[in-house]
């Protein structure tokens, strides 16, 4: 099997990701969706890599795996910091800066 | 051949566990499905001869990403007191910037030749990772140790408890 079904498969979810986190309202929702469009782009690497045999691509997954768990533990936080502030998760409720 | 079946199988599974993540009304329900998907990437991750990769995604995505988001729901849902259902706005532009996002890219895949077959892999993969890691990788890989640090503080920071 080439390496183009891989790479249609990680688009789909990458695409389904991009749609969450336009049309979500709730901000965990918005967060789900980007953990879908970074595993799509992670699904990318590691085909990548595997199809040119070179071993950077997949040791790349690792970091941004990583880098990933990081940014989930901080989006939640913060988060679990506008609840108490504003006691709403709805993004569209979150517009203290517009203008 | 069972590696078309398989991979027949994962995709149907990322995908439609994926769609489910976006449009299901209760968070709690997109949340696992969410680890289906996550699980199902691990198969993928399997077929592509990555098998210590595919151990670090169950660790940390489906154990680690799942824990949290669940804690955080748990927390949020005392603090308001309602159930957090979710609701999509905006359906038909969203999907109209996926849907275009997607062509463009099927577009480009069909333009280029992409390899049809796997070479060989050097060796034992996991033990290439490891070296290859310490040796050529290792200041990413010490940035990467001070980037989590400053994440965890930083997450503690948020959540600490009111004054």
């Amino acid at each position: 099997m080439g390496l183009q079904p891989y790479l249609l498969l990680s688009a789909t979810v990458f695409s389904i990701g991009l749609f969450g986190v336009m049309t979500r309202r709730n901000t965990i929702g918005i967060l789900l969706g980007i953990e879908l469009m970074m595993n799509a782009v992670n699904i990318n690497l590691v085909a990548f890599s595997r199809y040119t045999a070179a071993v950077s691509g997949m040791i790349f997954t690792v970091f941004t795996i990583c880098i990933t768990v990081t940014e989930a533990a901080l989006g939640l936080a913060i988060v679990i910091l506008l609840f108490r502030v504003r006691r709403t998760v709805m993004a569209d409720h979150l517009d203290l800066l517009k203008g | 051949m069972t590696e078309q079946i398989a991979f027949a199988a994962l995709s149907v599974t990322l995908v439609g566990s994926a769609l489910a993540v976006v449009l299901s009304k209760n968070l709690f329900h997109a949340v696992l499905w969410l680890a289906l998907a996550l699980t199902g990437t691990a198969g993928v991750f399997l077929l592509l001869d990555a098998e210590f990769l595919a151990a670090v995604q169950l660790l940390l995505y489906a154990g680690g990403i799942i824990t949290i988001v669940v804690f955080a729901i748990v927390v949020t849902e005392r603090l308001i007191g309602e159930r957090l259902t979710q609701t999509n706005m905006r359906i038909g532009g969203g999907a109209l910037v996926s849907a275009v996002f997607l062509g463009f890219i099927v577009v480009v895949l069909g333009k280029h030749a992409l390899p049809a077959s796997r070479p060989e892999m050097p060796g034992d993969l996991t033990r290439v990772i490891g070296e290859t890691v310490l040796t050529r990788y290792v200041l990413p890989f010490e940035l990467l140790a001070v980037l989590m640090l400053a994440g965890m503080l930083g997450a503690i920071y948020f959540a600490r408890p009111e004054d």
